[in-house]
């Protein structure tokens, strides 16, 4: 549950990051601006590399605890296999250090978290490994917490927004594994008490993945919007550009263009821009629509409070889309729709972890264990 | 060995010919219609640094106009004349950065002549450039106060480069790279001279950053006694 927050705290931190075009205000990694990104001198903590480097050392809080947690998960048979991996990293970043001095930054980050990952091999633990399932989820958070490190730091080294949007996708489906962590190893999980019946669990299964996989779609294209460095590509809504579906012509792209007034971003807005925003905004409608027909099925079951819930987080997050436009992308604004968007998608994720449970053992009446709310 | 000689020699009259007889472009670049109104930088003012630096507001400069829609930081290039730039001895071209704003903000350059990057506050800045044409590279490095000037060169034309500062995100310069020596940046007055232009028919464009960013053309003759090209700019 720690890590879980910490991660929701990062995925926040990540948008803010973006909100305030700061991604690139540190220009070197692993380092910062030349020193140990631990000892940055409290003067160079202004502007945008306040956001950027706070960013980058609650990410190394966050590897740090995922570290822990799978050590945790895996107990003492996560030694040898932890050790290993540790071992090899230190030695891999040593060979970068020694054959490709051109990637020392890379050499940095692998000795750094082989160095994290050795020293938690160290931790004498007596627990046995948690189920194979969870042990899974802890190995496969291990990996992805380290690619993640990985690609946002060549995100600055490599000048690719490509890999932005990558780190960004992925930064979620990290959130949502994590707190799947979390309710697999939570209190609620464990109680029978909350077993509720379900009158069709194969119905509501496909609700959830319906909607999860639609506000997946979501937060991809809201991730390849973040990273286009044009702000607002429709500065209008719930019209575009006084359309339902704005011009995209070259001669309208130019009058777009010499009427905006940016201060913050200022890469000109393309058609794809255009047309991306309008896909979001088709998706948000197709979200709006899924939820509700899921909540129209869960009504009366044993899942209907934690499908009320992803109706509420749809709804807010719904609200923030439009907030973002209407205050020009204002900083706090965008930074929540990331934060909410991100805790859709893991309520979404939830739901779909619960509800595989019951229809496996009866497709017709069963009970499942519920959680009254997101595990978060 | 004689002939060679001879054709060197005819090269070398045909050149100073050209150099002798060139000659300048003049004319003025106007905008047509009303620009946007340009808007207080909210961001700089509130920064607790940066914000000291300004007395008054600080604001946008996308449109500098005129009474008469005399159009400042327009660029007048000659077009599809590639190959002459004359960079590498070209004096380079200065962009400071005070009160936490690049100046100026519109630059033209050579390819390969060098831009000199002052950093004139006491604050640290970097300096991101995010070039699209292919030959150009992308660069961010640190420039703490008072520290050497940075030294950037551009290989390939391309328009408006941007130059932006991350550490303060209202920050951007935009630096359009010619590959010849041809052009101009128009000042206050919307007028500019692109000098030294050998005899010959050329077509000349006009670009704004927003309100014409991708030319306006115009043919042009020029003569022993140069040429002159007016443009008019509209904003629909």
């Amino acid at each position: 549950m720690l890590t879980a927050l910490a991660t929701l705290g990062l995925v926040g931190l990540g948008g803010v990051v973006t909100s305030h075009e700061a991604g690139m205000a540190v220009p070197d990694w692993p380092t910062s601006y030349g020193y140990n990104m631990f000892a940055l001198p409290m003067r160079f903590w202004k502007g945008g590399i306040f956001y950027e480097h706070t960013h980058r050392l609650w990410a190394t809080l966050v590897g740090l605890l995922v570290v822990l947690l799978t050590r945790w998960l895996g107990g003492f048979e996560s030694r040898r296999p932890l050790a290993l991996i540790g071992g090899a990293e230190v030695l891999a970043g040593i060979a970068v250090f020694l054959f490709r001095p051109e990637l020392k930054a890379t050499g940095h980050f692998l000795t750094g978290i082989g160095g994290v990952v050795l020293m938690a091999a160290l931790i004498w633990t007596r627990k046995g490994s948690s189920q194979p399932g969870l042990c899974k989820m802890g190995w496969l958070a291990f990996f992805l917490v380290q690619l993640q490190g990985l690609l946002g730091g060549l995100r600055v080294v490599l000048f690719k927004d490509h890999i932005g949007i990558l780190h960004g996708t992925l930064a979620q489906i990290f959130f949502v594994l994590l707190c799947l962590i979390a309710v697999r190893t939570g209190w609620w999980w464990e109680q029978t008490g909350l077993r509720m019946p379900l009158v069709d669990p194969v119905n509501l299964r496909r609700w959830a993945f319906l909607v999860t996989a639609l506000i997946f779609c979501q937060l991809l294209l809201g991730a390849s919007m973040r990273h286009q460095h044009a702000g607002l590509a429709i500065r209008d809504f719930p019209l575009a550009y006084g359309k339902i579906w704005p011009a995209t012509d070259s001669e309208s792209l130019a009058r777009y263009n010499s009427q905006r007034v940016e201060t913050t971003v200022s890469n000109p807005i393309t058609a794809f821009e255009i047309r991306l925003q309008m896909a979001h905004r088709a998706g948000a409608l197709l979200v709006l629509i899924a939820v509700a027909g899921f909540l129209r099925s869960a009504r009366g079951q044993g899942v209907f409070k934690g499908v009320l819930v992803l109706s509420g987080l749809v709804l807010l997050q719904a609200t923030l889309g439009a907030a973002t436009v209407w205050t020009n992308k204002a900083a706090d604004v965008a930074t929540g729709h990331v934060l909410v968007g991100a805790l859709s998608l893991v309520t979404g994720a939830v739901l779909c972890m619960i509800l595989p449970c019951g229809s496996l053992r009866s497709p017709q009446s069963t009970v499942v264990p519920v959680e009254s709310g997101p595990a978060h | 060995m004689k002939l060679k000689s001879s054709l060197v020699c005819a090269a070398g009259i045909l050149t100073l010919t050209q150099v002798l007889s060139a000659a300048d472009i003049t004319g003025t670049v106007t905008l047509k219609g009303t620009p946007p109104a340009e808007k207080t930088i909210d961001p700089l003012k509130a920064d607790p640094t940066c914000g000291k630096f300004h007395t008054e507001n600080p604001t946008t400069h996308f449109y500098t106009v005129g009474a008469g829609g005399e159009l400042a930081d327009a660029i007048v290039m000659l077009k599809g004349v590639t190959g002459k730039s004359t960079g590498a001895a070209a004096q380079p071209q200065v962009i400071d950065q005070k009160g936490c704003l690049y100046s100026p903000q519109i630059v033209a350059v050579q390819t390969g002549q060098k831009i000199l990057v002052k950093n004139s506050d006491p604050v640290l800045h970097n300096v991101h450039t995010t070039p699209t044409a292919a030959g150009n590279s992308e660069q961010n490095q640190a420039q703490m106060p008072a520290s050497p000037d940075l030294s950037i060169s551009f290989s390939a034309p391309e328009n408006f480069l941007k130059f932006k500062c991350d550490v303060h995100p209202w920050m951007f310069a935009w630096v359009t790279v010619v590959d010849s020596p041809y052009f101009a940046v128009t000042g206050k007055d919307g007028k500019f001279t692109i000098k030294d232009v050998p005899p010959g028919k050329y077509t000349v464009t006009a670009l704004h950053r927003k309100a014409s960013p991708a030319g306006l053309d115009k043919q042009i003759e020029v003569t022993s006694s140069g040429a002159s090209a007016d443009f008019t700019i509209e904003l629909k």
